[in-house]
């Protein structure tokens, strides 16, 4: 073997040379994207948005456009949004995002991340119901939150069922549990339940505690002032356990989907879940579904309380156009652009006051009848509490209660020691 | 690897000083090329892996959710993770189960694929694709194949086994879960394995074969005396893959529950409490420094190992 | 394609003989051959399994259950998964990421492992042991101050925009994934080049031969399996990560394919039939790299008889 110096350093070079095109490449794409450094133009709004799904995706884009602003979307999966909301708030938020009302919202204003739009809603506050303006407020009295669309929770059932069966409606706990037990006799699986991924068994918890001991202990317990073992809570679980035996069983291994098919199949008689179930109703089976409200535990509270999540806007702490993005949202506050919205999305319900309903399916109507009658709107359990309890604490302690529902004072322990923890950090 | 393609020329050299030179020593142009070479990645791996590794043990000892400013705890999120989570403890015994199924089970597996690949098979090609197809695979996926195999109610595995009137919650049921589990990961380690392998088989000098049966020795014979011992290289690039699998395991149970109700693993762990909404840096920190602490315990271990079985 | 929902099926020693063995085939090779097939259909299983739904509507596989006869099959998903998850864009933007990253761990790690390995440079050991033992940990220990590190490094604007930070660009996410996977490539190729005689290296410095010479034109050559072998995991590796992409990014239409198909699922309603359909889309690019580079390590090399 002979060796040439020139040759190798000269080899190397071009070594060298090929190294920094591997990485001139992206530059070079990146720079053909955005050739300009001082930003579009002048009363641009960029727009943070968690719409990732095809058909959400171009309704907003169709509302957005006709706005009269111009607005630069920039789309992440809903999933990826969620997790990356605080780091995304904290370098490079778009003007308006896309996000959830109540503590969730409340969370970040209180954190100085989120921009103060009182004067928006002293425009528009009029449209909405008080129960949506207080949903809007942060801890200091402003609103920072515009509410766009909510959905409530609820017992859904299959009108035809019921006809076939006999059955009625029932508005007491007792009637609850008495009907889930006479499906089982029927050879029904009783009430579906599909917690797979945690979240779901969430909601009758919020309604078995706020049915309980009412929507302010609810709170207070989600904001981590109340103890977790205190009588109240052990009886939230104590109810519980009643009608654990009349789910289908097998909840921690299915999808809330697998639980509504079982619904739509004819196989269960009762599912607790949002709207959002409707999605897998189609034609007939969706005319066929109804829903009533979760059934009253004391009298005191009666009914006084729903579960109906709200997603709205919110503007970054300081963004680039205020006036742009301001004018944005009073925009998508109004029943107009709502209503637009709402004409892909069968499972929701606009939240302005003003929006026309005429196009809306039953369903829907009897969800603004339920909310307006109400005197709380709940978020949800994971939108009403500190996100880290939501996730590493309750959904595996629901899951757990599920598995074992024998040991309440064990898993109320669990939980308040988790709790004492979580809520001081 | 086709960076440069090397036009170097029979063509003599103008002299040859270097005859001489000690074999190892370095020019000052060598000196140069191995700064540059050597350097890039080695401050890349200081600077972007080991300043956030210690930063995230520093971090371990504080409380922090990415807003509010940085408190410092003491021992506190350790007292929580250990006596007070009630995952920590069932996710660690859940790393140690994947380490011994993949150890006993997957990893021999892929061994023995490998060398049965490694002969003039029909069809080999074949084989070998099929075996590592699960490799690449995303998380969607591998999710989506879990559930079809094992739902309760719409599965595959349920409809042919015949338990469709009572049947078995391959995912819900915790005491059950783990093993279903188990059987996916092992579906894409054995194909990993199997590619390291055989491309550390297809490296063994095949005269060593020769020589082996010429002194009459059969195939399985010189296997186990010729083959398995010139592939020490590799095994022992397969044990530490084996282990830093076992460790970080992650995705399949992940991509099932988000490693929930008898999934939990302690990357799992971190990424609940890091990477999601949570934010609680101090928490997810401190599992990471155990993770980082049974690492170095491993490789401590084996670093011991190699030292004395090369002394040098 | 049609029907191909057969079970996955445990490996056991096969009792009967595949269909139409040859004459001439002794004993063990069928049982070797059976034994294969076996397997084979058992790692297939699954996938045909998915791509068999892939071919049916939800509304089938969710009435039906996902054994059962198909009513109906077409490719319909895949050409909405094609168009609404936008899988060419995202598909570019991998390869942006992918084909550098991949590139650069492969060079690098190989020209260190070298070092360390065949000259047995003075602190090699400690270099193996800092780049194994960075790779032992998850990538989500790191993350955090990565995150802040990055938020804090500015870029021209040409480099990185809007954010004009380390944080959202291709750069950061490029460079992390170099970092990441070049310790593991250091750690797997100084292995394999334990087999290369030190003789070899040794003749080409007796000839004169640079650091960079011996590197380039007597090492890689040699290790072409094990590059060959290393290159497909590593692409199959980079190209389906989404966590360092989406923690150190922000803008959307930045991200790479794994995202794309995020976008498939909806935030409570997922088509999985459609999801698979995408994902299968989405592993194709891997299959075909498996493919290219399965010469490297299917064509043993006989190490004596390589000349450079």
């Amino acid at each position: 073997m002979v060796y040439s110096p020139a040759l190798s350093r000269r080899t190397l070079l071009r070594g060298a040379a090929l190294g920094a095109g591997a990485f001139a490449v992206p530059a070079a794409l990146v720079a053909c994207e955005k050739p300009t450094s001082t930003g579009g133009g002048a009363n641009e709004v960029t727009f943070g948005s968690n719409y990732s799904d095809a058909v959400p995706k171009q309704a907003l884009a169709d509302v957005l456009a006709a706005s009269g602003v111009n607005v630069k979307v920039n789309t992440v999966d809903h999933n990826t949004f969620q997790e990356n909301l605080t780091r995304y708030l904290q370098t490079t938020p778009d003007d308006v995002f896309t996000w959830f009302a109540g503590y969730r919202m409340q969370y970040f204003a209180a954190q100085g991340l989120s921009m103060d739009i009182s004067d928006v809603w002293s425009e528009i506050g009029g449209n909405f119901s008080p129960a949506l303006r207080a949903a809007s407020t942060g801890a200091d009295g402003k609103q920072y939150f515009v509410p766009f669309y909510y959905y409530p929770w609820a017992v859904f059932y299959r009108k035809s069922v019921f006809a076939e069966k006999g059955y009625s409606i029932p508005k007491t706990w007792d009637e609850y549990k008495a009907l889930a037990a006479k499906m089982k006799s029927d050879g029904l699986e009783g009430i579906s339940l599909g917690n797979k991924d945690g979240w779901p068994a969430m909601g009758t918890f919020d309604y078995i505690n706020m049915r309980l001991n009412g929507y302010d202990f609810h709170i207070s317990l989600m904001a981590g002032k109340e103890s977790w073992e205190d009588a109240k809570v052990k009886q939230v679980f104590s109810l519980w356990r009643e009608i654990v035996p009349l789910y289908q069983a097998g909840a921690n291994g299915r999808t809330w989907q697998e639980g509504a098919q079982s619904l739509a199949q004819k196989k269960t008689g009762l599912y607790v879940l949002g709207m959002f179930v409707g999605q897998q109703f189609q034609g007939a089976d969706y005319e066929d579904l109804d829903y009533f409200p979760f059934p009253v535990i004391t009298e005191a509270n009666g009914q006084d309380a729903i579960e109906a999540p709200i997603d709205g806007f919110m503007l970054s702490k300081s963004p680039k156009n205020v006036a742009g993005s301001k004018q944005l949202l009073k925009y998508l506050g109004g029943a107009e652009a709502q209503v637009k919205y709402l004409k892909s999305d069968p499972n929701n319900v606009a939240t302005n006051n003003k929006a026309d309903t005429s196009g809306y399916n039953a369903l829907q109507k009897k969800a603004i009848e339920m909310v307006s009658s109400a005197k709380h709107i709940s978020q949800f359990l994971d939108r009403d509490t500190v996100p880290a309890f939501a996730s590493t604490v309750m959904i595996p302690s629901l899951q757990s209660f599920l598995n074992n529902p024998a040991d309440v004072d064990g898993l109320c322990k669990k939980i308040e020691e988790q709790k004492k923890t979580i809520f001081t950090t | 690897m086709t960076i440069v393609v090397p036009d170097v020329v029979d063509e003599p050299a103008p002299r040859k000083p270097t005859r001489r030179r000690r074999v190892g020593r370095f020019t000052p142009r060598d000196v140069a090329v191995v700064g540059v070479l050597l350097g890039i990645p080695v401050a890349l791996d200081v600077l972007l892996i080991w300043g956030p590794t210690l930063a995230s043990v520093g971090l371990s000892f504080t409380s922090w959710d990415l807003v509010k400013p940085i408190k410092p705890v003491g021992t506190q999120n350790y007292e929580y993770i250990f006596d007070t989570y009630p995952k920590f403890w069932p996710a660690f015994q859940h790393n140690v189960l994947w380490l011994l199924f993949l150890a006993l089970v997957a990893t021999p597996f892929g061994l023995l694929l490998a060398v049965l690949l490694d002969k003039q098979v029909r069809l080999t090609r074949f084989y070998q694709t099929t075996l590592y197809l699960p490799v690449v695979l995303s998380l969607a996926v591998v999710g989506f194949i879990a559930q079809l195999i094992y739902s309760r109610d719409y599965g595959v595995l349920n409809a042919v086994i015949g338990r469709t009137d009572n049947p078995v919650d391959w995912i819900g049921d915790p005491s059950i879960n783990l093993w279903a589990v188990l059987v996916l990961v092992g579906w894409r380690h054995v194909g990993y394995v199997m590619l390291l392998y055989l491309a550390g088989l297809k490296a063994v000098d095949p005269t060593l074969k020769e020589a082996a049966a010429i002194d009459g020795a059969n195939e399985v014979q010189t296997f186990l005396r010729v083959v398995f011992h010139a592939l020490r290289p590799v095994h022992v690039i397969v044990l530490v893959i084996t282990f830093i699998e076992a460790l970080r395991a992650f995705d399949v149970a992940y991509a099932i529950n988000r490693g929930r109700n008898g999934l939990e693993l302690l990357s799992v762990l971190v990424t609940d409490h890091i990477v999601g909404e949570a934010s609680l840096i101090g928490i997810g920190s401190a599992i990471a420094v155990v993770m980082l602490v049974i690492s170095t315990v491993f490789i401590i271990t084996y670093l011991t190992q190699a030292f004395r079985q090369d002394p040098r | 394609m049609t029907s191909t929902a057969t079970p996955a099926r445990t490996v056991a020693p096969p009792a009967v003989e595949p269909a139409r063995p040859r004459r001439r085939i002794r004993g063990p090779r069928v049982v070797l051959h059976v034994f294969l097939w076996v397997v084979a259909i058992g790692w297939l299983a699954p996938l045909l399994l998915a791509v068999y739904a892939s071919l049916r509507p939800y509304a089938e596989t969710a009435e039906f259950g996902y054994f059962s006869w198909p009513r109906s099959l077409s490719l319909d998903y895949y050409f909405e998964a094609w168009s609404r998850g936008g899988l060419p864009k995202y598909f570019v933007n991998t390869l942006i990421i992918a084909v550098p990253a991949v590139i650069l761990t492969l060079f690098f790690a190989s020209f260190v492992a070298f070092l360390i390995s065949r000259r047995r440079i003075p602190g090699g050991k400690l270099l193996l042991i800092m780049f194994t033992a960075g790779n032992l940990l998850p990538q989500q220990v790191i993350v955090t101050p990565l995150y802040i590190m990055y938020s804090k490094i500015p870029l021209p604007w040409y480099m990185s925009w809007p954010s004009e930070k380390l944080f959202d660009s291709y750069w950061g996410v490029i460079a992390i994934h170099v970092a990441f996977q070049t310790g593991f490539c250091v750690f797997v190729l100084s292995n394999y080049m334990e087999t290369i005689p030190t003789e070899l290296v040794e003749a080409s410095i007796v000839d004169g031969a640079g650091v960079w010479r011996q590197y380039w034109q007597v090492i890689l050559p040699l290790i072409r399996p094990a590059l060959g072998a290393l290159g497909t995991l590593e692409f199959a590796f980079i190209y389906n990560d989404f966590f360092w992409a989406v923690l150190l990014m922000s803008s959307g239409d930045k991200f790479p394919i794994t995202s794309a198909l995020n976008n498939l699922r909806a935030v409570y309603f997922t088509d999985y039939n459609l999801l698979a359909a995408g994902s299968i889309l989405v592993a194709l690019p891997t299959i075909i790299v498996f493919f290219v580079l399965q010469r490297q390590f299917i064509s043993g090399l006989t190490l004596g008889a390589n000349k450079g």
